[in-house]
């Protein structure tokens, strides 16, 4: 069984301390790709939740079973059934959206994101604790793409959540721009994801600074743990 | 006591004299520009230098930097000089407005402020705003429909709705959609004999504002503010590309005389590549920089689907500079081979 402190830093390392967008920069490449608005990030994330949940708990239940020397393509071979099981679900249930994410779903097996969490983490850990790592990776990782996503949205269109109706049918787009605003086409391409994803690196390293000043104000004599 | 270190003779060059002197040498350029298109010219330099000069202040009192100085210089107002000639000069006020906030707020102070930034800012500007609003880039005034003043700075001001038929492409556009349309049945030299869009050597009015940015140009060289390399080599990338083809098909491609005096030769030669910070410092780098960069801008321009391909092709080169500055390294004085 897992602790409640355990559980806590489990949570506080995937949604901001080792924030798998902002810090550890890994899975750019959907990160660029499907972040064109808020709904395909906010799904893709949904996805990689899902998948990196069940591969957590899967790889840690069998650690001991799993072979050192071949242990990578085990990996890759369990997060690629799950996968599949994702990508099929997507396909039958949200078609449409299935279209869009196009062959970002099958790329989540690719995703470094899900390899390196089993590898370093669900690989050594109780299979409880992996499951959550997986999920809380996950959030930070929806989190961080839907904050992009709805900017580069915002910017590069003037809306917030278009391509709702693929999920939820019925439901429509917000026009938060006056309608005649042109669009800043930068901001949908993949500069502008970099360029958006840079300042957000930036706004996160700031809030740190920030926080880290405040300590310092609080407590003038450094603890000697620091930095640690 | 005082100590000084030679050399004694020394020239008072600071950041601010070299700025007002590539101003100055832009004077001429845009004296032709106002002949040409009318007051309006104007109008967008102080949109321009407006814009940027607030982005400066709002970025350099966010970094706690001391505002005089650093607004005096005047590094601003090239950058928002050089955005107001290279945007079409109807262009709403809020496209000039989004290219200065870019240049200066993202290419120049995100990347560490003056001399820190490894992009031209104001072609930066450039390629942001034809990425995004590629229709609005590519309408140049149309020059045999002059429309006075008042009718420009509403169009600019927004307050009228755009008709086409006040804009009209580039000449270089007008060559590249004439040559396209005509599927190899047309000729340059038919398309070049229309009066209306072309004149003597290149595009009918802009071929003299090129050569103003060239005598401009030739004045920074006498006066030592650039070297020869840069823009020489700039201009023989894009002679040897446009001669080449020429000579190969001169039906289907325009002498390189055409190409040297349209869309931003001229100025992209002694003005942009020419850039102390973004640019090659190295004799033989600012050669290679400047020769790639013409012969891309050459190449971007008549194959790629953008109107001019200068700003791409600086851009471009702009990211090789570090790894071009680290192979030309002079050998230090009294050694033969480099250290």
């Amino acid at each position: 069984m897992m602790t409640r402190d355990e559980f806590s830093e489990i949570a506080a390392n995937g949604v901001w301390k080792k924030n798998t967008s902002l810090i550890q920069i890994l899975g750019l490449c959907p990160l660029l790709a499907v972040t064109t608005n808020l709904v395909n990030g906010v799904m893709l994330s949904l996805a990689t939740i899902i998948v990196m949940a069940i591969s957590g708990l899967a790889v840690s239940s069998l650690r001991f079973l799993i072979p050192h020397e071949i242990r990578i393509p085990v990996f890759i071979l369990i997060v690629a059934a799950l996968v599949t099981v994702i990508d099929l679900l997507f396909n039958a249930n949200l078609h449409e959206l299935y279209l869009v994410l196009g062959i970002f779903i099958p790329l989540i097996v690719t995703n470094c994101i899900v390899l390196a969490r089993v590898e370093a983490f669900a690989n050594k850990s109780p299979p409880l604790q992996s499951m959550f790592d997986g999920i809380f990776m996950g959030v930070g990782m929806l989190w961080t793409l839907a904050l992009l996503g709805g900017l580069r949205e915002l910017i590069g269109g003037g809306t917030l959540f278009s391509g709702i109706d693929m999920v939820f049918p019925g439901l429509q787009a917000l026009q938060l721009l006056p309608k005649d605003y042109p669009g800043l086409l930068l901001a949908i391409l993949p500069p502008g994801a970099f360029i958006l994803l840079g300042c957000l690196i930036a706004w996160k390293n700031w809030i740190e600074a920030r926080a880290a000043a405040r300590q310092q104000r609080r407590s003038p004599q450094p603890a000697t743990a620091a930095g640690t | 006591m005082n100590f000084t270190t030679p050399p004694y003779l020394t020239q008072d060059v600071s950041v601010q004299r070299v700025m007002l002197q590539v101003l100055a040498a832009l004077l001429p350029g845009i004296a032709i520009y106002v002949w040409l298109i009318g007051p309006i010219v104007l109008v967008q330099i102080a949109i321009a230098t407006a814009a940027s000069l607030l982005a400066e202040a709002f970025m350099l009192s966010l970094l706690n930097k001391p505002l005089g100085l650093f607004l005096g210089d005047g590094s601003a107002i090239v950058t928002a000089w050089l955005i107001a000639l290279a945007f079409p000069p109807l262009a709403p006020w809020w496209l000039i407005v989004v290219g200065s906030l870019f240049a200066i707020v993202v290419a120049k102070h995100l990347y560490g402020g003056l001399g820190q930034n490894p992009f031209n800012p104001a072609m930066i500007a450039f390629a942001v705003c034809i990425v995004s609003f590629p229709a609005l880039m590519s309408q140049w005034p149309a020059l045999d429909r002059q429309a006075d003043f008042s009718e420009q700075l509403a169009l600019v001001l927004g307050t009228v709705p755009r008709l086409d038929a006040m804009s009209g492409a580039t000449p270089l556009d007008a060559l590249k959609t004439a040559l396209k349309l005509g599927e190899g049945n047309t000729t340059v030299a038919t398309i070049l004999a229309d009066a209306h869009h072309f004149g003597y050597f290149a595009g009918k009015g802009w071929e003299w504002v090129a050569v103003a940015y060239l005598l401009g140009g030739l004045w920074l060289w006498q006066r030592r503010i650039i070297t020869w390399h840069a823009p020489f080599a700039f201009l023989t990338g894009i002679v040897l590309f446009a001669g080449a083809l020429w000579l190969w098909d001169p039906a289907q491609f325009a002498n390189p005389v055409f190409h040297l005096f349209s869309g931003g030769s001229m100025l992209g030669a002694f003005f942009i590549v020419t850039d102390p910070v973004s640019g090659c410092t190295t004799p033989r780098g600012k050669l290679i920089f400047g020769l790639s960069a013409g012969a891309l801008a050459y190449l971007i321009r008549v194959f790629g689907g953008y109107p001019d391909g200068v700003a791409f092709a600086v851009l471009l080169m702009n990211i090789c500079v570090p790894l071009i500055d680290l192979y030309t390294q002079p050998p230090i004085f009294g050694m033969k081979s480099k250290p």
